[in-house]
């Protein structure tokens, strides 16, 4: 029988899906154990996190938080390093630590059979670390090592300055892992003063996802973190609420000399939105559209309209305080300032003079909400998604509700969205780029003085 | 632990593969088409890549970009090109099964009609952009460049790295898309897996429904090269725009599959995974010379290589990282890996595979892995009798592939040093010039 090519077949109705559920219960010392059933494969996936982050590094300290993160699985109660990781071996487990600007997430992924000694380790690791001075020491000339080289990567210099540039002294202002100067400025005494402030049981949250029921898992964390106990915290970390605004860039435009690159790498945005913002589902669907996708009108643009690049994205990245609404791409040289051009000219548009069509909207929604389940095929992004919902105090009912909710915006709501959440003309720029050649290109954008950023 | 799968081949030489798993409602689309770099020529490196972006450029009866249609039923999709093969893949949310056979089908059967010396260009451009991102503009970008063509003759196929070289994608012609896809691109070079929220019937019925008649094609010789071999100790250098040198050590191994090969994944984990690890231990816990290492088997059709990775700390040389990885492997050819080795090697492995069967489709996922078992080796099921390759090897079979392969005296050694510092490469080294 052949098939009829005249059309593309039309999609029938929408498949059911039922959301993993989330069983909540908590500890008399504070800590949070949230469990989910997920019995595909014989793995279970632990999440430890705790609202601690790089906006908790201390004045002149930006790296404490992520050296102090690095240092758990340099040794703890009666083990060493090379214990630690002989142990997570044995056990087939991945161990895997993610410092943020808004949390530190520590996570597990290991065999069924081996979930209690893998805990039972972890939680070691969280509440009894040696934090020996001489490997501190070695674990920070290895995060210098590693900013040295990123010298020579043109996205972590870029995402540097766009940091620097947007949020300055915020506690947002600096990248997780810090500068030479202020890593050489920690020492022992700080991680563990820092650790203390921050590793607290009513600060964290334990969520396993996996092949287990509700009670073994729960028993299983229970059994490892029950004993942690703490004094009340003598100086607790600042939440985001005493962060402040931050104060907008000098200059809008700044410039990263690298000279004869390829290639320049742009950021291009501004401070925007907390994740709490009632307009969260509005402006992702915003975003989808403007630069989410691969049919974006920024990435047809500027790669499939222009060849300017690979790839052009936009996101907004929500954190618990305003975090930055940011244009990501590597454009070659010669194609730098109209890149940076249509894509100020794609921020103002979408604001008014070409506002969000229905189909646009339809694209951009069915994305979001048809592609949804595909985000709850695996424990571990499981126990992801169920992290959002701990670190930005959402409701229980996040994941039946986004679908609806999504649904529910028309093309006003983008607009309006969009009117209120870009801005086009405050958005600052940052080139990691040859200076010689585009300098003269950059004049003609009427961005203002350009500074030159250096950053060693 | 296997993936259980049902298996057809239609009459134009069509693969069918079906895996049915109800966990979530989403079905994952995977074609492969037998085909990558190593069927490329020289002076037209980079080909079978830029082919594939084409790919989502539109064809005839939906001659509009790839990605709308699917992205709007809530599809994610790519595909990825290397020396041996090019993949496709997309995940759809069952009810959107139909919309993603009858768009893989499109341009498995009519890409040609719709396309146009714009589209070329413009893709073109892009991955010339590619380029400049992953490989120029990137600290030892243009290393692994320098590798392969060291490795292998300036003849055999895998001399060249799949992106290709810049002056190749630029002399690309149009007419060179229409010969590739009518040699490469039909139903009998093809093998297409779904996998997740269907049966097997449903499965082969839509399968043949919409790929049925296309018409067949001869399926293209296999490239036959006699063995790469590396006499000697081969040293080069590489100025680059990057901080602190890095040794690059590489021998010829055994083929995917072959003798040896997961006897060589294994010892790459004892080497270099984890803290625990050989090189990780002495080079960067323990002597504190590297501030990382890597050591990996890369498997591939023809023959693979094995490669050490690893940076100097600053002030350090790379001749003293070369003579404490020597030291390494020379041990583990001597002695072997010791029991607890072992042990932790099995259980990652272990591991390892059952969490490749976490996710229907996407790179690496279920629907994938079918692919590459039914492309390589003519049998979708081979999932246990792969994970029983890394159960059965043993300490002493480690032992014997690290001297028989890793010899010093057999290897390509490449230095990549900041520019202007060719004294902190290894002595003797030929410097040689990649872009």
């Amino acid at each position: 029988m052949a098939v009829d090519r005249s059309r593309l077949p039309l999609p029938g109705p929408e498949p059911q899906f039922n959301f993993p559920h989330i069983e909540r219960r908590s500890l008399s010392n504070g800590l949070r154990i949230w469990t989910v059933e997920h019995r595909q494969v014989p793995l279970v996936s632990v999440l430890l996190v705790t609202a601690a982050g790089a906006a908790a590094d201390p004045e002149h300290q930006a790296g404490l938080a992520a050296m102090t993160a690095d240092m758990l699985d340099e040794g703890c109660g009666d083990r060493s390093a090379l214990d630690i990781h002989e142990t997570l071996g044995r056990l087939g487990a991945q161990l895997d630590t993610d410092v943020g600007h808004d949390a530190t997430v520590l996570g597990l992924t290991t065999l069924r059979r081996f979930l209690s000694e893998g805990i039972g380790l972890v939680a070691e690791m969280m509440l009894q670390p040696r934090f020996a001075e001489a490997d501190v020491d070695r674990v920070r000339d290895l995060r210098l090592n590693r900013l040295l080289q990123y010298r020579d990567s043109p996205p972590a210099l870029a995402d540097r300055a766009f940091a620097e540039l947007l949020y300055r002294e915020h506690p947002y202002g600096h990248l997780p892992i810090g500068t030479e100067r202020s890593l050489r400025a920690i020492g022992v005494d700080d991680v563990r003063r820092f650790h203390a402030r921050a590793f607290r049981p009513e600060l964290t949250t334990v969520i396993a996802a996996g092949d287990g029921d509700h009670e073994t898992l729960a028993a299983a964390v229970a059994r490892a973190f029950d004993g942690w106990h703490m004094a009340p915290a003598a100086e607790p970390l600042p939440g985001p609420s005493s962060f402040g605004e931050p104060f907008p860039p000098s200059n809008r435009l700044a410039v990263v000399h690298r000279p004869g690159a390829a290639q320049s790498e742009l950021r291009i945005g501004h401070v925007a939105l907390a994740r709490r913002t009632p307009d969260y589902h509005a402006c992702v669907v915003l975003n989808m559209i403007l630069g989410g996708q691969f049919v974006s009108r920024i990435n047809m643009n500027l790669r499939q309209d222009k060849g300017y690049t690979y790839g052009a994205r936009t996101a907004f990245e929500f954190r618990r305080a305003p975090g930055p609404f940011a244009m990501h791409a590597s454009v070659q040289g010669d194609a730098t300032a109209d890149a940076i051009r249509e894509t100020l000219q794609e921020f103002r548009a979408i604001r008014g003079e070409r506002p969000v069509t229905v189909e646009e909207l339809a694209v951009g929604r069915a994305a979001l909400t048809r592609g949804y389940p595909r985000n709850f095929e695996t424990s571990d992004q499981i126990a992801r998604a169920a992290a959002q919902l701990a670190l930005y105090e959402l409701p229980d009912d996040y994941f039946s509700t986004f679908v609806p909710t999504i649904l529910a915006l028309g093309p006003d709501d983008i607009t309006h969205a969009a009117e209120r959440h870009l801005h086009p003309e405050r958005a600052a720029v940052v080139v990691v780029g040859d200076r010689e050649k585009i300098g003269a290109s950059l004049a003609s954008l009427d961005l203002g003085d350009t500074s030159e950023m250096a950053l060693a | 632990m296997d993936i259980p799968f049902t298996k057809h081949t239609l009459q134009n030489g069509l693969d069918v593969v079906v895996h049915e798993d109800r966990a979530v409602p989403i079905v994952a689309v995977n074609v492969w088409y037998h085909v990558g770099s190593k069927d490329e020529v020289p002076g037209r490196t980079g080909f079978a890549h830029l082919f594939e972006h084409l790919m989502f450029e539109g064809s005839k009866h939906h001659d509009r970009g790839y990605f709308q249609p699917l992205q709007a039923a809530g599809a994610a999709l790519n595909g990825s090109t290397n020396a041996d093969r090019t993949n496709y893949w997309e995940v759809v949310p069952s009810n959107a099964l139909d919309l993603a056979l009858w768009m893989e089908s499109d341009r498995m059967g009519y890409l040609l009609p719709a396309l146009t010396d714009t589209k070329f260009e413009n893709q073109r451009d892009v991955v010339l952009n590619e380029r400049r991102q992953n490989y120029e503009n990137r600290p030892y970008g243009l290393a692994g460049m320098a590798i392969v063509s060291a490795l292998y003759p300036e003849d055999h196929p895998y001399h060249w790295m799949t992106i290709g070289a810049a002056e190749d994608i630029r002399a690309a012609h149009i007419d060179d898309v229409r010969a590739f896809f009518r040699k490469y691109y039909h139903p009998g070079n093809a093998s297409i897996a779904l996998a997740g929220d269907i049966d097997a019937e449903t499965g082969l019925r839509l399968a043949d429904e919409y790929f049925g008649d296309l018409p067949g094609g001869e399926r293209p010789p296999r490239v036959q090269v006699p063995p790469a071999a590396v006499t000697g100790e081969v040293r080069l250098l590489l100025e680059d725009r990057v901080e602190l040198p890095r040794l690059y050590l590489a021998w010829h191994s055994p083929a995917l599959f072959d003798a040896g090969d997961a006897e060589l994944d294994l010892l790459g984990d004892v080497l270099a995974g984890g803290k625990t690890s050989r090189l990780y231990r002495s080079l960067v816990y323990e002597q504190r010379i590297a501030t990382e290492v890597a050591a990996s088997q890369n498997s591939r059709e023809l023959g693979s290589f094995f490669q050490v990775v690893a940076t100097a700390a600053p002030g350090r040389t790379l001749a003293e990282v070369e003579r404490a990885v020597a030291r390494a492997l020379h041990d583990v050819a001597t002695t072997g890996p010791t029991a607890g080795e072992m042990e932790r090697g099995l259980a990652q492995a272990e591991s390892h595979f059952l969490s490749r069967l976490q996710t229907v489709g996407g790179f690496g996922g279920k629907s994938d892995q079918l692919n590459a078992y039914n492309t390589y080796l003519g049998n979708p099921g081979f999932f246990s009798q792969d994970l029983d390759r890394y159960r059965s090897a043993t300490a002493e079979a480690l032992r014997d592939a690290a001297a028989r392969w890793l010899r010093p005296d057999a290897r390509v050694a490449l230095s990549v040093v900041p520019r202007g510092a060719a004294a902190l490469g290894l002595d003797g080294s030929t410097q040689v010039a990649v872009s």
